[in-house]
């Protein structure tokens, strides 16, 4: 190969064929005796992490933006205490290269410890999704007390249902990419004990999702409460769909106001909803149920994963502090035709989504709106976000309808960078 | 730093969903620079056929505490999971029909979950794509994949049992045979194009000293890819060929491959999903072909390398030959470079999947049968051939207008020349049966015997 070294360093084709050079050099002249199998150590040590970095050239992913050759040459032969590594946790963001329009994260922690270990990239990560959030030196705020939420209640004739949710994770066992069938199943079991223990409006039953009988499904099917094995390449490819469906469920209250999915993203998923714009009494359902199951947990010696500058801590980053997202499906069909309808949503920190989730799309005009953020600030403080943004929501959609102009609010103060 | 990393780029500044610049610190220059992989010094000795010595420079301090690989799933390596009992352990195996399944019992479980492979493969790793695709009740999978050699030889109290299941009986004390000699066919070069649309040979080999696909690391699979394209670009004559990485191809050379139906893409099946084989999707992933398009090789797909000998009409003896030298040659270069084939004389070649195991060869055809197809016989017919019919887009599919893939049921336990023997003489049979259901005739007196 006689090119010159000005081509070999702007050619990316070359680049390319001299790295596998590299990885195959060692290869290519390691040898065969009788006995040539290497161990696990020897491996590691003939291929150096140059030989091991990934191609994320055509990647759009938070981790993909903050992986460098030094952090991964620095971390890729640690351990977490459960023997999680780093390759482990970026495998998903390496799979799913993303959109040039949505940025996922790209990675997923595998334990408690993850976060610590590999905090070199997650701590980057962390900044890059939670406006410039920092783990080293910020402290997140966790508040439950949802007697502070002021004007709670919408206007039924826009808001149609309320719901909050967040994720909690179980203290010494291992989070579902990382978990064996005997932690699943464990968590399986302390929570389903806990949740056995709740009484009064939040006294119910739990399904396992490979014991249900047909009714049972489609009665939960028709309740919009199932969920089912996952098909998105970004979970499966962390490797949270082993074992399907084994220890994983659904626990609801008799009201059907107050659910909790089992081991499927998160050890645990609680959601309080109703119809209807109560969105107080929601939250407070919410604060009420969450600080019971915790008690019931802590009385048999578990507790849930936290620290002061993670708040809760759950399997993907864009989930830690407080996990919450808090929303409404709402009506607004002369403000969502308005040019001015997103940057009403950005300066208020809300987001809308269809009415099927996550990248659904909405049916007629009526909106998913919730919560952009989730850590940084207290639940209490992004509920009352969410609060005062559906409420200027629906007033500027009366304003629209009166035939008067509205007007776009200042942008909600972030974090200093 | 000592080596470059060829893959990384230098980020462009980002800007937040509000609009506002970053104003993160380590933001920089926008240009992209790629980084250069320089080769490290190498001291190689030779002695015939003893140890060649590597030494390079190590770029980082080795940390304290370097585990076994940790691929290819969560909980390969987890340090918890040993603290419960076999029985938390056990998976639910209920609702499964696969030949793990069948195999597998908690007494089997408990003596194997603390074992691993030198590189670090697991119990759990082999078994998991058998537990997360309980299967169908009429089609019976393997339920398990060897993320390295030795998986065959550490698990072999579960992996025995399997492959006496899946491979008509062969025991662990049989040995196999491995015949390459393309003269040793007889006849195949006679089947009537009328019928016989096409013919195909392929089997996969594996490289010594590299994991296999679901548990192999980027370094590793690079380290196959670049090894097989120097393999194959010093082939000459009619196997000349040139090499198409999956992610440097262009759309042009793309739809090219697409129309020439050499194109593999990212696997979708759960069964391959499952066990790990489509991490890193497409790095060091490729196809290699000949200019005349009669010899394939796919790179890093299920296996290291499988090898595709093809050509319309019924020559199948020319196929064969083709495969047979072209394999051999490829075998040879890589001797030359001090490794060889994964094989043994128990297993003979070793593959991913225990189903291909011994030869890995499936040689068929495409035939047009419209009428033998239709016949009571005809599943009759093939079992006692030893042969299997798929659709004509390959395992899974149906049938279209009466034309068959009829292929070799067997892996293992037959050489590669009696294999295709049995699918030269079976198809044989095949073409003469449907030109007798053509004329009205019975085909009860050309019924073969049980081979």
């Amino acid at each position: 190969m006689a090119f010159s070294f000005t081509r070999m360093m702007s050619s990316r084709n070359t680049a390319t064929l001299l790295a596998s050079l590299g990885a195959g050099t060692m290869a290519t002249c390691y040898l065969m005796t009788d006995s040539n199998i290497l161990s696990a150590e020897e491996r590691r040590k003939l291929y150096p992490p140059s030989a091991d970095f990934p191609d994320l050239r055509r990647h759009n992913n938070c981790m993909a933006h903050a992986l460098t050759p030094a952090i991964y040459g620095k971390l890729r032969d640690q351990v977490t205490p459960n023997n999680w590594t780093l390759d482990q946790c970026i495998q998903t963001g390496v799979d799913n290269p993303g959109h040039p329009f949505i940025k996922t994260v790209g990675m997923v922690a595998g334990d408690e410890e993850s976060y610590k270990v590999f905090a070199d990239l997650f701590d980057p990560v962390i900044k890059d999704r939670h406006n410039g959030y920092d783990p080293k030196t910020m402290k997140h705020p966790t508040d439950l007390d949802a007697s502070k939420i002021t004007n709670g209640v919408f206007d039924e004739k826009y808001v149609l249902s309320s719901r909050v949710r967040t994720g909690r994770s179980i203290r010494g066992l291992s989070l579902p990419p990382c978990c064996s069938r005997s932690e699943r199943r464990e968590v399986e079991r302390v929570t389903v004990q806990a949740l056995a223990g709740l009484k009064g409006d939040l006294s119910g039953r739990y399904y396992s999702l490979g014991d249900m009988t047909d009714k049972e499904q489609q009665q939960l099917i028709d309740e919009h409460f199932l969920f089912d094995k996952p098909i998105s390449p970004l979970l499966t490819s962390a490797f949270m769909a082993r074992d399907w469906p084994d220890a994983r469920g659904i626990w609801h209250n008799n009201e059907k106001t107050f659910l909790i999915w089992v081991n499927e993203e998160d050890h645990t998923r609680v959601i309080s909803m109703e119809k209807g714009g109560n969105m107080k009494r929601v939250f407070e359902r919410f604060c009420r149920g969450l600080q019971q199951v915790e008690k019931l947990i802590q009385e048999r010696g578990w507790e849930f994963m936290w620290n002061e500058h993670l708040g809760y801590i759950l399997t993907c980053p864009s989930n830690l502090g407080t996990g919450l997202r808090a929303g409404v499906h709402v009506r607004l069909p002369k403000l969502s035709k308005d040019p001015r309808f997103g940057k009403i949503l950005d300066n208020m920190r809300l987001q809308k989504r269809g009415t099927g989730g996550v990248d659904t799309a909405t049916t007629g005009d009526t909106f998913d709106i919730s919560n952009n953020d989730r850590l940084g600030k207290s639940e209490v403080e992004l509920v009352q976000l969410l609060v005062d943004g559906v409420n200027y929501l629906i007033d500027c959609e009366k304003r629209l309808e009166r035939g008067q102009d509205i007007k776009i609010p200042a942008p909600i103060v972030q974090f200093r960078k | 730093m000592g080596a470059e990393f060829a893959y990384y780029k230098e980020p462009s500044p980002r800007t937040f969903s509000t609009g506002e610049p970053n104003n993160v610190s380590d933001c920089s220059p926008r240009s992209e620079k790629i980084g250069l992989v320089v080769s490290s010094p190498l001291v190689v000795t030779s002695l015939g056929s003893s140890i060649f010595k590597i030494t390079f420079t190590s770029f980082y301090a080795t940390p304290c505490c370097v585990q076994g690989s940790a691929m290819p799933f969560g909980n390969t390596h987890n340090a918890l999971k040993m603290k419960y009992a076999s029985s938390e352990e056990y998976p639910d195996l209920s609702q499964h029909n696969n030949h793990m399944a069948k195999i597998l019992t908690p007494a089997i479980y408990e003596r194997l979950r603390s074992k691993q492979t030198p590189s670090g493969f697991t119990l759990d790793d082999v078994i998991q794509t058998g537990i997360d695709n309980p299967g169908h009740p009429f089609i019976m999978t393997v339920g398990c994949v060897a993320g390295d050699e030795e998986t065959y030889e550490v698990f072999k109290e579960l992996l025995d049992p399997i492959i006496e299941d899946r491979h008509g009986g062969y025991k662990p004390t049989d040995k196999h045979k491995t015949d390459l000699n393309p003269n040793n066919l007889k006849g195949g070069d006679d089947l009537d194009p009328n019928y016989v649309l096409s013919s195909r040979v392929r089997t996969g080999r594996s490289i010594r000293g590299f994991c296999l696909p679901p548990h192999c690391s980027r370094g590793e699979r690079r380290g196959v890819e670049k090894m097989s394209v120097e393999a194959l670009d010093s082939l000459s004559g009619d196997l000349k060929g040139k090499y198409y990485a999956l992610k440097n191809m262009t759309d042009a050379e793309q739809q090219q491959l697409i129309d020439d139906h050499f194109l593999f893409d990212k696997p979708v099946s759960p069964l391959l999903l499952a066990s790990g084989m489509a991490r890193d999707w497409p790095d060091g992933r490729g196809i290699w072909h000949n200019d005349t398009k009669t010899f394939l090789v796919w790179v890093n797909e299920e296996d290291h390398l499988r090898v595709i000998s093809m050509q319309k009409g019924g020559n199948m003896k020319e196929v064969f030959n083709r495969f047979c030298t072209g394999l051999t040659k490829i075998e040879t270069l890589f001797k030359d470079k001090g490794t060889s084939f994964m094989w043994n004389e128990h297993l003979g070649y070793v593959l991913t999947c225990p189903s291909n195991l011994g030869t890995g060869l499936r040689a068929g055809v495409h035939v047009k049968i419209p009428n033998m197809s239709k016949h009571a016989k005809f599943e009759e017919v093939l079992k006692r051939l030893r042969l299997q019919k798929r659709g004509t887009g390959g395992v899974d599919t149906a049938a279209v207008g009466g034309t068959f893939d009829i292929s070799n049921a067997d892996r293992l336990g037959f050489s590669e020349v009696e294999l295709v023997q049995m699918v030269v003489d079976g198809v044989k049979l095949l073409v003469e049966m449907e030109k007798k259901l053509e004329k009205g005739q019975s085909i009860d007196n050309i019924m073969p015997a049980q081979k």
